[in-house]
């Protein structure tokens, strides 16, 4: 049942909730959408701030989603600086931090997570940066550039894109990671090695298997990173990217049903009919690996802002996707396709040597997961097979002279 | 700046003007054009923002990478006028452009 005439409410102005907001004009809905956001600037791409806007090579008007006019001129009343506290669902009323009230009819939660912090001694020096908003990269375009000593904490995507723009603008780069190896969490060892011996290539030295005792400073400012082993890596500047925490706050306090997450259906619905969630923020269903989990992408940000928009506005749920993300680091192409649930062998296509080739993630002869490096064939045909469960040859598979398609045929 | 028609699949025209420097992707994405999904914001990643460029403007809108090359290859509904909008840059010599967006991105 759709109610086009509803006046929605978006609590979180990024990339999830600026989508759902567009979308919901594009879906015909004429009802008032508030789109409530803590930045002072509408809703913006936040991949390129670790790359292309880091390096210079995009500017605040590229990165915005929407022009600034897009919103007065689709009627959708959006709230820079703004911060909600409370929500009250027996009323359907959101309460803002000026102590301002917004009744809605429906409510979409797009929150959002937050950096993770090091509980550890000098945390509150100056200098130590982390990474998910454009005024985060704005401190840390200021803090590196050619004699700049940048320690990166944390050796996975984020902490390794940085490095690689931190090198481009002349930076000396170090990377400092708890676990023996970079990628710990999200990647196969072979793709672990090659972007720690990729990266070495371009000057950045690692500390790996270092954990991070503190930091050192002088004036209130990082001077060094003391690692736990009583070493003391010197440094300008730190960028600390150890992994997010959902902003589900607000929704456990108003009795939504949460778990590492809030929890959503596959039409980004949460335990409220009248309450949706999106973005990575939710805990939610993935039925191609039968399990829920919670995700941190644009991709998954953009389908379920979409999922929420389809139901908001009576339209057909949007058919079963296949969860992917890509990182860009110097000139490799990194593509990676699903995730590597219950996966029973490895299966490496091509050789690492020459910077293209493909990892992927077998559950039997079903495709898993890819992970694919300058290699788009394998990306896309990945994709599909992960989607439409076929089974593979993985003797065609693991050969590079047979042709993805014909891996397929 | 160029005047650039978009064209749903339903037929559904969208005329804009798009700023030089911009690519067309860019041009319909601002403009909340449906039919060019874009998730990947541009980074040639996701072939979710094919479209069809018209004869007449095949040359200007200049060549493929390799890299374009190899995700249309695998992506829907490929035709030997398609590109990815994310890919194309606009500029004055672009004023007047067409270009039809498939049936769907995905």
């Amino acid at each position: 049942m759709s109610d086009l005439g509803a006046h929605v409410v978006i609590l979180g102005a990024g990339h999830a909730g600026g989508t759902a907001a567009a979308l919901l004009r594009q879906y015909g809905h004429t009802g008032k959408i508030t789109l409530v956001g803590e930045e002072p600037i509408p809703p913006y791409q936040r991949p390129p701030l670790s790359k292309a806007w880091l390096k210079g090579e995009a500017d605040a008007d590229s990165l915005a989603l929407k022009p600034l006019e897009f919103y007065a001129e689709h009627d959708i009343d959006f709230r820079p600086s703004t911060r909600a506290v409370k929500i009250a669902r027996a009323d359907k009323v959101v309460t803002l931090q000026n102590g301002e009230t917004l009744s809605y009819d429906i409510l979409i939660l797009a929150t959002g997570a937050r950096a993770i912090k090091l509980p550890v001694e000098g945390a509150d020096l100056a200098g130590l940066l982390e990474l998910r908003t454009a005024a985060d990269a704005e401190a840390l375009k200021a803090a590196v550039g050619p004699g700049k000593r940048l320690a990166v904490v944390g050796g996975g995507y984020i902490g390794l894109e940085v490095a690689a723009s931190g090198r481009a603008l002349g930076a000396e780069v170090v990377v400092i990671e708890r676990e023996p190896r970079l990628l710990a969490r999200v990647a196969c060892e072979a793709l672990s090695d090659f972007f720690r011996g990729y990266h070495e290539k371009n000057g950045v030295t690692f500390e790996l298997g270092a954990t991070v005792a503190g930091f050192e400073g002088q004036d209130g400012h990082v001077t060094g990173v003391k690692l736990q082993d009583g070493r003391v890596i010197a440094c300008d500047a730190v960028v600390i990217g150890v992994g997010a925490t959902p902003n589900d706050e607000i929704a456990a306090e108003a009795g939504l049903e949460t778990a590492r997450g809030i929890v959503v259906d596959l039409e980004a619905r949460t335990s409220d009919p009248s309450v949706f969630a999106i973005g990575d923020v939710t805990h939610r269903p993935m039925p191609i690996y039968d399990r829920m989990f919670r995700m941190e992408s644009v991709p998954n940000a953009l389908e379920q802002a979409k999922q929420a928009a389809c139901a908001i506005t009576g339209r057909p749920a949007p058919a079963g996707e296949v969860p992917w993300q890509w990182s860009d680091q110097y000139d490799l192409k990194l593509q990676i396709a699903g995730y590597a649930f219950d996966v029973d062998e490895v299966l490496l296509r091509g050789d690492p040597a020459s910077g293209k080739f493909a990892v992927f993630h077998l559950k039997g002869d079903q495709i898993q997961s890819v992970e694919a490096i300058n290699s788009p064939p394998e990306f896309m045909m990945g994709k599909q097979l992960i989607g439409n469960r076929k089974a593979v040859s993985k003797a065609k598979l693991a050969d590079p002279t047979v042709s993805m398609k014909e891996v397929v045929a | 700046m160029a005047k650039i028609t978009y064209i749903e699949h339903d037929g559904t025209e969208h005329v804009v003007d798009v700023k030089t420097g911009l690519t067309v992707m860019e041009g319909a994405v601002k403009n909340n054009i449906p039919g060019i999904d874009a998730d990947c914001g541009g980074a040639c990643a996701c072939a979710t923002c094919h479209v069809y460029v018209d004869e007449a403007w095949r040359d200007k809108t200049g060549s493929t990478s390799a890299m374009e090359e190899s995700m249309l290859d695998f992506a829907e509904n490929v035709e030997p006028n398609s590109r990815l909008s994310c890919q194309i840059k606009v500029s004055d010599e672009l004023d007047g452009l067409v270009v039809r967006m498939p049936e769907s991105q995905h």
